[in-house]
């Protein structure tokens, strides 16, 4: 019975990081980590004495698809360009795990730690430990509210611009419904944020009205679906653009409007460059998804972890801002850019091989758009 | 059921029994408890309707909101006997997302490799082999609850994890889009729905079903000497049940395709889109009609068939059925079953809505689905409740929610004001409850 509990709440945990992590990926348009080799002053004192460096990094669980396919390949590529070694640890979704494999990796003699939080808040322990050790730590992706550290993610305010602007530059004027992801996300808020700031002007001067805006609880699809169908009967169908906050709810939304002849007709905006996505972007009935590449999240977070590694202080690696978290810390921060995909550049996400063709176009008609032939 | 002889409302003074409205309303047998709820039913969709500036009794939203309530409303119908058998299934949500997903691969990535994509047998098969994984999953937790003897509350939870992550193993997390054309047709849409002149044949069916029904009840009656109900009674029964059927789908026969679809339509069919256009009927939605069957033989199952008496005898008391001879062990793995099924036709019923299945899928679902059952009378005791009352239940719930969201009340106070109404409902219920007794 006791085995029994402890499998069930490992379970719960998993699928409640699997819940969390939507899809995150990246690209990269403005800023490069460069690898900084230059000032090699002083080794920490963690150091396992010969000269290789050494970097960490603690995955929290490396079940996910994402984790071994995009980025661990961009993390092992950077630190190898660098010849620095790569270790690490996988804590199966266990945030006590997560606590010991740190304590592992700095006793293996890691120069520099790079961590997946299991649990931002549970794992502050470890890295007050490791940067007491002089062993500099990156929050990779999740945020860890400690200023000691070097926050990489991708910048979430600028996802919400993104999806603004690509709706506002196809329709300046007229009706918008805001379809936001779940309210107790920090996220949710930062793209709408976003999306306000790209906005607000035209809101102000009454060129657009909101005249439909919901939470989406856990950025459901069929919850978005639901909304908007109630925003499409209470506007009798006077909608003009859908500003939805992520791919799968942007999915819900095109069905809704597909059920009254409007898909393709109303732009709809979203994230993640799902596949689904992508492929309603070739046909037409999504106006954008901003990708973001997880390959260039990790190969910034490798020349980052390098830099640090060599003894560069935090606000001199390369690409730093900083950035006020909601925890009320000012964070050293790499805030990457993501790309928005429209139907005019979707060769970025091929030459990627993010998707392939057969994926991208299926039921696109040919001579419509130039990546499909 | 038990509290058909409760006063429908609580007069300050008791009437003398003879002149009482109730006394009236006892003449029809009609189930008071239903008719408080259709009552509450009807005061929460005028108070939407007027502060929605008369927006929410449209026949559009109402069409909306039919479709809205479907799949809850499929699987609330299996939860009553869930839980009339003294039993709780939490998995309903999971099961959803591993039975659609495994739908939606089947007819997305794996039929198309054998006889190609968008074959016409492809939703069917899909179908099937959702009902029939629904079908084993329920039974192997009915298994675990009745053989091993580990309670339902525990081994659905499991269940409820188990199945979660199952689903996202399945396809990694990744969203599974396009559906099959055909079986898109299960989730309504504009393409989804039988059009006015089927919903006036399905109409009128019920109408003389109504009355046969009536009819038959009298000549039971006769035949084994029970009291008879005043004629005027039977009457009045009849044309109030037939206007109420026949007036539903005038009312949503108004809701026309939207002008760009209607035209797609006449101009499919070879003809010329005249220049004042057409009005064409959505007519009743398939996941509606699909609903209404499935209330209808759950009602069945549940009143007329021995395993459904057997469901409420055990639920009254298990100890009394077991030794009665019913084998108490096979039945609560059927009641599991039953709802494996009806949770695979509530996936489907989600997945062809939404044209894609994602891991998320039916999150939070099983709280609807036993929320929309006790709303609609069953009691967590065991023993008590009824498929009508449940269907009533999910259509509270989701009138509460569609309503909110046309008034534009924001999701979190949504919640608030779902949980408030959950917990009233029932507290009502057992106020009127002790007072019967």
């Amino acid at each position: 019975m006791k085995l029994r509990t402890k499998l069930l709440a490992l379970l719960a945990v998993f699928v409640l990081i699997v819940a969390a992590c939507g899809g995150d990926d990246d690209d990269a348009g403005t800023d490069t980590t460069a690898g900084d080799g230059g000032v090699a002053t002083t080794a920490d004192g963690g150091g396992g004495g010969d000269d290789e460096l050494i970097v960490g990094v603690s995955w929290n669980n490396y079940n996910e698809e994402r984790w071994a396919k995009s980025d661990e390949p961009a993390i092992k590529a950077a630190l190898d360009a660098a010849g620095a070694q790569y270790i690490s640890t996988d804590a199966g979704s266990s945030a006590e795990q997560q606590l010991a494999d740190v304590e592992q990796l700095i006793s293996q003699g890691a120069d520099a730690l790079i961590i997946l939080a299991q649990d931002g808040t549970a794992i502050l322990p470890a890295v007050a430990s490791a940067l007491e050790q002089g062993v500099p730590v990156i929050a990779y992706d999740r945020l860890i509210e400690d200023p000691g550290a070097l926050y990489i993610t991708f910048d979430n305010v600028e996802v919400g611009r993104m999806q603004a602007r690509a709706i506002y530059e196809l329709v300046p004027e007229g009706n918008y419904v805001f379809i936001k992801g779940n309210q107790a996300d920090a996220n949710a808020d930062f793209l709408r944020g976003g999306q306000e700031e790209v906005l607000q002007e035209a809101l102000d001067s009454g060129a657009i009205v909101n005249v439909g805006e919901s939470y989406t609880d856990n950025w459901d699809p069929a919850v978005a679906q639901t909304n908007m169908e109630q925003f499409l009967t209470q506007n009798n169908n006077d909608v003009d653009a859908v500003v939805a906050s992520n791919d799968g709810m942007a999915g819900g939304v095109v069905e809704a409007l597909r059920a009254q002849g409007l898909a393709g007709i109303v732009p709809v905006s979203g994230q993640d460059g799902d596949a689904a996505a992508l492929n309603r972007v070739a046909l037409g009935e999504q106006a954008v998804s901003v990708w973001k590449d997880a390959r260039e999240l990790g190969k910034a977070a490798g020349e980052a972890a390098v830099a640090l590694a060599q003894g560069t202080p935090l606000a001199d690696v390369a690409g730093t801002v900083l950035f006020d978290s909601p925890g009320g810390n000012q964070m050293t921060s790499i805030l990457l850019a993501p790309i928005p995909i429209t139907q005019d550049n979707l060769q970025i996400v091929l030459d990627a091989e993010w998707i392939d063709q057969a994926t991208l176009c299926q039921g696109v008609a040919a001579g419509t758009v130039d990546v499909c032939g | 059921m038990a509290v058909t002889d409760a006063p429908p409302t609580a007069p300050p003074v008791k009437e003398p029994e003879d002149r009482s409205f109730g006394r009236l309303l006892r003449a029809t047998e009609i189930d008071t408890r239903l008719l408080g709820m259709l009552a509450a039913l009807v005061i929460i969709w005028v108070g939407f309707h007027i502060w929605s500036d008369g927006t929410f009794l449209t026949p559009r939203n109402l069409w909306n909101l039919s479709v809205q309530t479907a799949a809850v409303a499929i699987m609330a119908t299996g939860m009553v006997l869930v839980i009339v058998s003294r039993n709780i299934d939490l998995s309903v949500g999971s099961m959803l997302a591993v039975i659609g997903m495994a739908m939606a691969l089947l007819q997305a990535e794996i039929l198309p490799d054998w006889i190609g994509f968008d074959h016409p047998l492809t939703w069917i098969i899909a179908l099937v082999a959702g009902i029939i994984l629904g079908a084993l999953l329920g039974a192997f937790q009915g298994v675990i609850v009745a053989y091993v003897g580990v309670p339902s509350f525990i081994v659905t939870l499991g269940g409820l994890l188990v199945w979660r992550g199952v689903a996202w193993a399945l396809a990694s997390g990744r969203t599974i889009a396009p559906m099959d054309s055909t079986f898109q047709l299960l989730g309504g849409g504009s393409r989804g729905n039988i059009g006015a002149f089927w919903s006036w044949v399905i109409g009128i069916v019920a109408c003389i079903g109504i009355v046969l029904l009536l009819l038959n009840g009298r000549r039971q009656r006769i035949r084994f000497g029970f009291k008879l109900r005043p004629l005027w009674a039977e009457i009045t029964l009849g044309v109030i049940g037939c206007a109420a059927v026949l007036g539903a789908i005038a009312y949503l026969n108004r809701y026309l395709l939207p002008d760009q679809v209607a035209r797609q339509r006449v101009e499919a069919a070879g003809d010329v889109w005249p220049a004042e256009g057409i009005g064409i009927s959505f007519g009743l939605a398939n996941p509606v009609l699909i609903a209404i069957v499935v209330a209808l033989v759950m009602t069945f199952v549940a009143t007329r068939l021995r395993f459904g008496r057997y469901v409420f005898a055990i639920g009254g008391n298990p100890e009394a059925a077991e030794l009665g001879g019913i084998r108490t062990k096979l039945t609560i793995v059927k009641t599991f079953a039953v709802m494996g099924v009806l949770v695979a036709i509530g996936a489907a019923v989600q997945v062809a809505r939404l044209n894609a299945a994602v891991s998320g899928l039916g999150q939070l679902t099983e709280l609807y689905v036993i929320a929309a059952a006790v709303i609609g009378g069953t009691s967590l005791a065991g023993g008590i409740g009824t498929i009508p009352g449940a269907v009533l239940g999910a259509l509270v719930m989701q009138s509460l929610q569609s309503g909110m969201v046309l008034v534009g009340v924001d999701a979190p106070l949504q919640d608030i004001a779902v949980g408030v109404v959950l917990v009233l409902a029932v507290a009502i219920d057992s106020f009127y409850r002790r007072r019967a007794t």
